[in-house]
């Protein structure tokens, strides 16, 4: 079964769609490239998707045993985190928040996973370190790390990769794909297309052409809109 | 001048200002934190102005306890204010603005009108600038404000790392699983029960000062959240308790004292942030 069963989905503000009529569904281990022109609703469906905003109408139905506080996600960075005085151990095992439940303090397994996963993500020497003092693409893997405190099957990234140099994008596109080769799916917002054909396995393209399929369902079918464009 | 403090420090009411001022300095600056960080800096300000009508209404009423219908009110509004977030129409900063400014008009205007007192412009004053009140305390009041702050306190620890999470990123929190709304309430609802009890220290008009400038400075010297909660309510305390101290030896109106010392304080942080480099801008 699938991680999760978009149904008929229709997604917007203030009751005005700006998808709608999706139709897709997640396995476990797949990579998801979600496309689009700005503006198409990628953000908006990805936030529908977490439970941020109410779906229009339609379904999003988790499977698997997909429970809510399993859901990892790198959301884009926010004005006031640039100037937040936190370290980036406090952010990191502040992914686990949503499993603590009303218990007020972490116990040593979280504290134990936080500092495997700031080794994971490469960061582990800047633990004590204030957030802000990083460079752009040190304060995603820092966000990255946070995201698996939160979650072992599915993480959903929004543009990951924005604002970073070409460099420093390559280093966070190697490190999605071996999370995904450790078994964690990804639905990832991209306006990357040439990355999106590299690493996902499957595409989602949102705008005014909807497709959903296989990276080489999509190649294909790109192809050949553009031969009839021609 | 120790002989005079500590001929002063004989009378209770010295002593009741002093123990009030350190615990109410301690949990504004607390919660200052996240306010500031939350954006929600002038919400000290907008929410005292609330009190201060509602404290307008229950003078009309001649209610013995005001706090019945002051901490209701103030509550009510600062829930209000801190769920329009992202989503309403008016933002932020102008709910606030329309709110304080509205609550204040119409609570001079109800004095005014109702009033029996016959020195109004005095009444405001106080209520405005907390000139004498924390002079006055009863002992009554004095528990009162002690159990309050231990619960602030208490609370504050307990959900640390909640508010830490509702703070840092709120769409991250409330995709994972957490339960964002109930810690914002939770959050709301401390920080009105501390407006209302400041408002005896340093009256309604200083308020933000105590609620913004402890977390401001401590910002200046610290790059963890943890470190920053623990050095803001350090400086707020030490500040409350000089403020005082020197505004009962030299005679001066304890709120604007305290005021002063917190904007010296900030000076001092700023100045060594920067010379020590601590905070990159």
């Amino acid at each position: 079964m699938a991680l999760l069963t978009v149904k008929n989905l229709s997604v917007g503000y203030d009751g005005q769609p700006v998808v709608s009529d999706l139709n897709f569904s997640v396995n476990s281990g797949d990579y998801l490239c979600i496309v689009g022109e700005n503006g198409s609703g990628k953000t908006t469906l990805m936030k529908t998707l977490l439970g941020l905003r109410e779906p229009l109408s339609g379904q999003i139905i988790p499977g698997d045993g997909l429970k809510r506080n399993e859901i990892g996600y790198l959301p884009q960075q926010t004005v006031v985190q640039k100037d937040f005085p936190a370290s980036v151990r406090e952010i990191v095992i502040s992914g686990f928040q949503g499993r603590t439940g009303l218990r007020p303090f972490y116990n040593r397994e979280e504290k134990q996973q936080a500092e495997e996963n700031m080794r994971r993500m490469g960061i582990a020497e800047h633990a004590d370190q204030c957030y802000r003092e990083l460079s752009g693409g040190q304060q995603q893997r820092v966000l990255l790390a946070r995201a698996l405190c939160a979650t072992r099957k599915i993480l959903l990234l929004d543009e990951p990769v924005s604002g970073l140099d070409p460099k420093v994008t390559d280093e966070m596109y190697s490190l999605i794909r071996s999370l995904n080769n450790d078994g964690i799916s990804i639905i990832m917002i991209s306006h990357d297309l040439a990355a999106a054909s590299r690493y996902a396995s499957h595409i989602l393209h949102i705008g005014d052409r909807v497709f959903f399929g296989t990276k080489d369902e999509w190649l294909a079918d790109s192809r050949k809109s553009l031969k009839e464009a021609l | 001048m120790i002989e005079k403090l500590s001929l002063y420090l004989q009378y209770p009411f010295v002593r009741y200002a002093i123990i009030v001022g350190i615990l109410i300095s301690l949990c504004s600056s607390l919660l200052g934190v996240t306010l500031v960080l939350k954006r929600f800096s002038f919400i000290g300000d907008g929410l005292s102005h609330v009190a201060f009508g509602a404290m307008a209404i229950a003078a009309v009423f001649n209610l013995t306890n005001e706090m019945l219908i002051v901490l209701p009110i103030t509550v009510l509004s600062a829930v209000l204010l801190l769920r329009t977030g992202q989503n309403t129409r008016i933002k932020g900063d102008s709910a606030i603005a329309m709110i304080s400014v509205g609550a204040m008009a119409l609570g001079y205007l109800i004095m005014n009108i109702f009033s029996t007192s016959s020195n109004l412009s005095g009444d405001v004053c106080s209520t405005l600038f907390g000139s004498t009140s924390i002079l006055t305390l009863t002992e009554r009041e004095v528990i009162l404000c002690a159990v309050l702050s231990a619960l602030v306190v208490l609370i504050f620890i307990l959900f640390y790392n909640k508010i830490f999470a509702v703070t840092f990123d709120e769409a991250f929190a409330k995709a994972t699983g957490t339960a964002v709304d109930r810690y914002n309430l939770l959050i709301a609802v401390i920080t009105a029960v501390i407006i209302v009890l400041a408002m005896n220290l340093v009256g309604s008009l200083l308020i933000s000062a105590l609620v913004i400038f402890p977390a401001l400075s401590a910002m200046r010297l610290f790059g963890s959240f943890k470190k920053v909660t623990i050095c803001s309510a350090v400086i707020s305390v030490v500040c409350a308790a000089s403020g005082i101290i020197i505004s009962i030896l030299a005679g001066t109106p304890v709120g604007s004292t305290i005021v002063a010392v917190d904007i010296l304080a900030f000076a001092l942080c700023f100045i060594i942030g920067k010379a020590t480099g601590a905070t990159k801008e």
